[in-house]
């Protein structure tokens, strides 16, 4: 067995809602007792037993956990190296991890006595998944998407509007995660009264990063679970595509303190990050504040945020959690980034040789198994969360492979 | 004393209430901007907010975010709105000007270096609309050491719990932002300013500017009955933005046009009675 490091690195954020230098709460004052008040339900429900309950049977029932654990035979045999396992989020209700925290905050909100469900979505699969968890609750739901992303995902948008949420278009900006992510917080400011903000990664002002982590824990914690029971043993290595981080952080946070795991996320190289047209926010970025908290940003010299660029919507985002800027920091999670190309590649080879068709968020990912498993030994494990499944993506990658559909 | 307690106090001497207009530093363009920034005085402004422009001002409705991407466009930044504030003390060394703008420009240029290069070029106080009091000692001991107010905002949300804590490292003024929103949206009720007000008083000596939602002479009239200043902002940005043309140029007229609209402003902040 691993040995615990003697100082655990599962213990933050601290009282000021910091992983080291990052996180915080960085907003408008309008915005402050809200987000107390957020903190303060949170951690109510959490040591709430009845509230935990309803959470896991929901999961359970509604969503159909645990995913499974599948052992990629025909991909391992391909790259003549570790053994390569899909944590199978895509196989959740609503077709990606995005539900797991979804669930958790929008029983917060219904706690809270808010009837109106606001959140922000890229690629669609966070609005979904909100959509339908406001339609479970019957609670109103308004989702904001950048017009770019409601243009590329449009199977999603009216998966939402079929759900009975509001889907607004934001054309500030380059129309993308970003904008509407600062649509999002507007909104919220002009409606705090009786409107909660149901965020869709582990980023924003705290407690939403650590929130959603520890709802999304339920990835990491099964996988411990299935690994033992598959191989008796830890994996060697964990991966995971970042955009904002929440699939990654709900893997990795509970294998942080195994020291012999070794822990990769990955980046959006878009176009490749000597262009500058990329979401590599550690890569290509420095630390800054928006949305509420200090963490790696791609900006300009001025302070000034670039627009990220991914071929994957989901990851197109110039940010990243804070706790991924700390756990990179000290070193903890190795970040890696992979380009659009690698990422259509991997997602190829994916569906041809194991029949899953991945989201691109998570053949980000997939590519960078590609090139690590080859270098590790037979004996050597390692678990890719497999986030989200690609239906939402075949129109993109069609039209980059020139055909038409 | 500062320009900012020093202009406060000639104002209650006077018996009235200050007009804050607010422009983006650098819309349409650096220089019909430096020329709104130099005649505003004369136009009536007692005090002056300049707008710091930047990519992602998530408590701005859209006339102030496309002010800001006007701003950008034409190559606004921090240091070019501290340059314009240099200049502007070459002509005025009594009219106080506060920089408006959110963290991450100021985190970009060093919060030390910022705070010093600020101090030296004029600028008498900051507001950083994303950072609350519980964020802001990275900045506050620098802002204190070059005689910086730092100004806090105050809510309709912050309850009298909350208040003291806001209030703690504010000085020069408080911001009232008069409604639950962005800015340019919608307007506070007198009744409601007239509550909200008496309400922050309680707490505080320092003068009380209202701000978001201030649109027409009229209700900057009524916030300067109720409060010491008034702060007007998107409805100054919509006539600038208006006599631009097609192609988001400032016009002859565009500086004038601005400057008679703060001339009525401040025509009626002057002929509204404060209580004494």
């Amino acid at each position: 067995m691993n040995k615990p490091l003697p100082n655990s690195l599962r213990q933050g954020p601290d009282g000021r809602g910091r992983f080291g230098q990052f996180g915080g709460r960085y907003v408008a004052e309008t915005l402050m007792p809200v987000i107390q008040e957020v903190e303060q339900a949170y951690n109510a429900a959490r040591n709430d037993p009845a509230f935990m309950a309803e959470w896991r049977r929901l999961l359970k029932d509604y969503v159909g956990r645990p995913s499974p654990l599948w052992l990629c035979e025909r991909l391992t045999a391909h790259l003549g190296g570790a053994k390569v396992y899909f944590k199978r989020e895509e196989l959740n209700h609503t077709g990606a991890h995005k539900i797991n925290a979804v669930l958790g905050q929008i029983m917060l909100a219904k706690r809270m006595g808010k009837p109106r469900i606001i959140a922000e979505t890229g690629a669609g699969q966070h609005g979904v998944a909100t959509a339908t968890a406001c339609a479970l609750f019957g609670l109103k739901c308004v989702v904001y998407m950048g017009a770019t992303d409601v243009e590329r995902q449009q199977p999603n948008v009216f998966r939402m509007k079929l759900l009975g949420a509001e889907v607004v278009p934001v054309t500030a900006g380059a129309g993308t995660l970003k904008d509407a992510m600062n649509e999002a917080l507007r909104d919220w400011v002009a409606n705090v009264a009786d409107t909660y903000y149901c965020i869709g990664t582990v980023a924003g002002p705290a407690p939403f990063p650590q929130m959603v982590r520890d709802f999304q824990c339920v990835i990491g914690e099964e996988t411990r679970q299935q690994i033992m029971l598959a191989e008796g043993r830890l994996p060697d290595a964990l991966v995971c595509a970042v955009g904002g981080g929440s699939s990654a952080m709900g893997l990795f946070h509970p294998f942080l303190d195994d020291e012999d795991v070794a822990i990769y996320g990955v980046e959006a190289a878009g176009r490749g990050l000597e262009t500058g047209e990329h979401a590599a926010a550690i890569a290509g970025g420095r630390p800054g504040v928006l949305h509420g908290n200090k963490t790696y940003l791609l900006q300009d010299d001025h302070g000034q945020i670039h627009e990220a660029h991914s071929i994957s919507a989901g990851l197109d985002y110039p940010g990243i959690g804070p706790e991924h800027s700390w756990l990179h920091e000290i070193g903890r999670v190795t970040y890696v980034s992979v380009t659009d190309q690698e990422a259509l590649e991997a997602f190829q080879l994916c569906s041809r040789l194991e029949g899953i068709i991945p989201a691109l968020e998570s053949a980000h990912g997939l590519a960078h198994v590609l090139k690590l498993a080859p270098t590790m030994d037979k004996d050597q494990i390692i678990v890719l969360n497999l986030s989200g499944r690609g239906d939402k993506d075949i129109f993109t990658v069609a039209k980059h492979l020139g055909e038409t559909l | 004393m500062s320009r900012i307690a020093a202009r406060f106090a000639q104002l209650r001497a006077e018996g009235r209430g200050a007009l804050m207009p607010f422009i983006e530093a650098y819309d349409p363009d650096p220089a019909t901007s430096m020329s709104l920034l130099r005649c505003l005085p004369g136009a009536g402004a007692d005090l002056i907010e300049l707008g710091v422009p930047f990519t992602d001002p998530m408590a701005d409705g859209p006339t102030v975010q496309l002010a800001g991407q006007r701003a950008l466009k034409a190559g606004g930044t921090l240091a070019g709105a501290l340059a314009m504030v240099r200049d502007f003390r070459r002509e005025d060394d009594e009219t106080p000007v506060v920089l408006m703008g959110y963290l991450n420009p100021i985190l970009s240029y060093g919060e030390e270096r910022f705070c010093r290069d600020a101090g030296a070029s004029g600028v008498d106080g900051l507001i950083v609309v994303d950072m609350p009091p519980e964020e802001a000692d990275a900045l506050a001991p620098h802002a204190a050491a070059e005689g910086l107010d730092l100004i806090r905002l105050i809510a309709p949300t912050t309850d009298d719990e909350r208040l003291p804590r806001v209030l703690a490292g504010t000085s020069g003024f408080i911001y009232y932002v008069s409604i639950a929103g962005v800015t340019g949206t919608r307007s506070a009720s007198r009744d409601a300013l007239a509550e909200a007000i008496p309400r922050v008083r309680r707490h505080t000596d320092l003068p009380i500017a209202i701000g978001f939602g201030i649109r027409t002479p009229q209700q900057a009239a009524e916030a300067v009955q109720v409060a010491d200043g008034a702060v007007v902002a998107s409805a100054l940005i919509d006539t600038l933005a208006k006599s631009l043309d097609e192609k988001g140029r400032a016009r002859p007229d565009t500086v004038r046009k601005v400057l008679d609209q703060v001339r009525e402003l401040a025509e009626s902040v002057r002929g509204a009675r404060v209580p004494a």
